[in-house]
């Protein structure tokens, strides 16, 4: 990948790719956490992240590249637990504490038959985005146009069934289908970020910006927007603050750190803002709230 | 009062010549082993408009399960367009209002988004939606009287208003089937006259089937054909006026008078 003259903390190389899969993250993990939220299913990033780790250590025991046998593995954990899930054989949390356990325990176990922990495991548990190497960057882009290209092909429908399934299977549409794909996509996300923000912090780049956005948004097509937008800007600022602070900070942590700042400020705000809308001071949002008519 | 005074009608032969829409023949479904429903009978065709009511727990919502696919019977058959409601694929010509659509209340989603998603039920969910379809939103969302908000977030509208927008979604995909569940509850009485009204359009001008399940039909008591009585079973079937015959004092004026008389059927 060819050095581009950026200003300092991106002017060296390896700040350069990081800053490529940083971007990739910050718009490709909110485009399909804004599902995921909508479905109440904001964990299950966290859960396919621990089977990624198991993928992370069949890897490494057997000389196959991480990225590949955890997508593998997420893939199939993530259409498990659609499986779970669908079939109500059990709840929703039940199900993913399965997974947890789970794959993190299946990854300890295949990690200590080979070389045991080492700072390349370590890398995929926090995230290390200085250390990725150019054909590490260019998957964790194409992985992150596919999920960003089927999110924006598929967004009406998709919207459809987060929103009201029940309504959705009546009109036809294929819920069990689409209900797959998002956990197909959701893997394929867990895996490309995994090296960004690490497997432990995952989630938080699925929830946080979706979160922050919903405050301020008045539309679903807003919120993936601002969400994809603060995701970029954390993404992008935690890498920075990363490299500048003295002495230098774990980027993947304070990339998070940067989305769960913003979501502070957005929500006090948000709530000042709406404060000083309503003097009774209803959220929009309360439940039970008695109806208002607007402008009728 | 003894329901089985209740007197079932005959089919009316003016809906004979007209498509069947929606249908039920001996239909019997239980949760457990208990039944909830018991061989019952239905049909609703082309141009009508039927209204199903029953006291609570009479097995309605069940009913409407059963008939659009999800739910299987235990006996009997459901028919959709003539045909296994599971085997209807593409769902276009179906316009569904649910009882209590499952959103989150955070969920920043517009009236034009959520009326949009009617159009999903051409079949071709995968492509974008084409300028007809835009058009019809609009008119959906007009025809429910929300032009004025349909970019405004759903979770700042009113009750009445958030329901009046998952009418416009049935709407929106042009329907010529039309099935509610207790669409107007609690909707306001200016709300209710205005989704009258496009119920009223919709059969009259484009022929569509109406089925509407509700406690009570004070909105609609003078544009219904039929009136359904269910309690496990069918205990009434025939017009608004036989039905008043059979001892409802009257389902416009009073709009009590059809719920108590309902949960004193035993």
């Amino acid at each position: 990948m060819a050095e581009l003259a950026l200003p300092y903390p991106f002017d060296l190389g390896f700040m350069q790719r990081a800053l490529l899969a940083c971007i990739s993250v910050g718009v490709f993990a909110p485009a399909i956490g804004v599902f995921l939220v909508q479905k109440r299913l904001s964990l299950i990033g966290d859960g396919i992240g621990h089977v990624a780790f198991a993928g992370v250590g069949a890897g490494l025991l057997a000389g196959w590249a991480p990225l590949w046998t955890a997508l593998a593995f997420a893939v199939g954990g993530s259409l498990g637990i659609e499986w779970f899930r669908s079939r109500r054989r059990t709840s929703g949390d039940v199900a993913l504490a399965i997974l947890f356990y789970s794959g993190i325990a299946l990854g300890v176990v295949l990690i200590s038959a080979g070389d045991g922990l080492s700072a390349n495991v370590l890398s995929y548990l926090f995230g290390q985005p200085l250390t990725v190497r150019p054909d590490e960057v260019r998957a964790i882009v194409l992985l992150g146009v596919v999920v960003v290209a089927t999110v924006l092909a598929l967004r009406r429908a998709m919207f459809s069934v987060v929103t009201d399934e029940e309504w959705s299977r009546v009109a036809g549409l294929p819920v069990g289908t689409l209900n797959s794909l998002m956990a197909v996509l959701t893997a394929v996300a867990v895996v490309a970020a995994m090296q960004i923000v690490g497997i432990l912090l995952v989630a938080a780049m699925m929830v946080l910006p979706v979160a922050s956005a919903q405050m301020v948004a008045r539309s679903f097509r807003g919120s993936l927007t601002i969400s994809v937008v603060i995701g970029v800007s954390a993404s992008v600022g935690g890498l920075a603050v990363a490299r500048m602070f003295p002495g230098g900070l774990a980027p993947g942590g304070t990339i998070v750190l940067v989305a769960a700042g913003v979501f502070v400020v957005v929500a006090a705000v948000s709530r000042m803002f709406v404060h000083a809308r309503t003097p009774q001071g209803w959220q929009p949002d309360e439940p039970g709230r008695p109806p208002q008519e607007v402008g009728s | 009062m003894d329901s089985t005074a209740l007197s079932p009608m005959p089919a009316d032969d003016e809906r004979a010549g007209n498509e069947e829409l929606l249908g039920a023949a001996g239909l019997t479904f239980g949760y457990g082993r208990d039944a909830v429903l018991e061989n019952v009978d239905l049909s609703v065709h082309a141009g009508e408009f039927v209204a199903l009511v029953g006291p609570n727990g009479s097995g309605k919502s069940t009913l409407l399960r059963l008939l659009l696919g999800s739910l299987q019977p235990w006996a009997g058959e459901a028919r959709l367009f003539g045909r296994p409601p599971g085997s209807v694929g593409k769902r276009g010509q179906l316009g569904y209002v649910p009882q209590r659509p499952n959103l989150s209340s955070a969920l920043p989603a517009t009236v034009h988004e959520i009326v949009s998603a009617g159009r999903l039920t051409d079949g071709r969910w995968w492509l974008p939606m084409s300028r007809a379809g835009r058009d019809q939103v609009g008119h959906a969302i007009a025809s429910v009287g929300l032009a004025d908000l349909a970019r405004r977030p759903l979770n700042e509208l009113s009750g009445g208003q958030q329901q009046r927008a998952f009418i416009a979604r049935a709407f929106a995909s042009e329907p010529s089937l039309l099935v509610l569940d207790e669409p107007t509850a609690g909707v306001d009485a200016a709300s209710q006259r205005s989704f009258r009204d496009s119920l009223v359009h919709l059969i009259r001008e484009h022929g569509a089937g109406v089925l509407l399940v509700s406690h009570e039909l004070s909105a609609v008591a003078d544009d219904v054909d039929r009136v359904v009585v269910l309690k496990r079973t069918i205990l009434f079937d025939g017009t608004p006026a036989d039905l008043v015959a059979e001892g409802v004092g009257s389902l416009g004026v009073h709009e009590e008078d059809l719920p108590i008389w309902l949960e004193q059927l035993t």
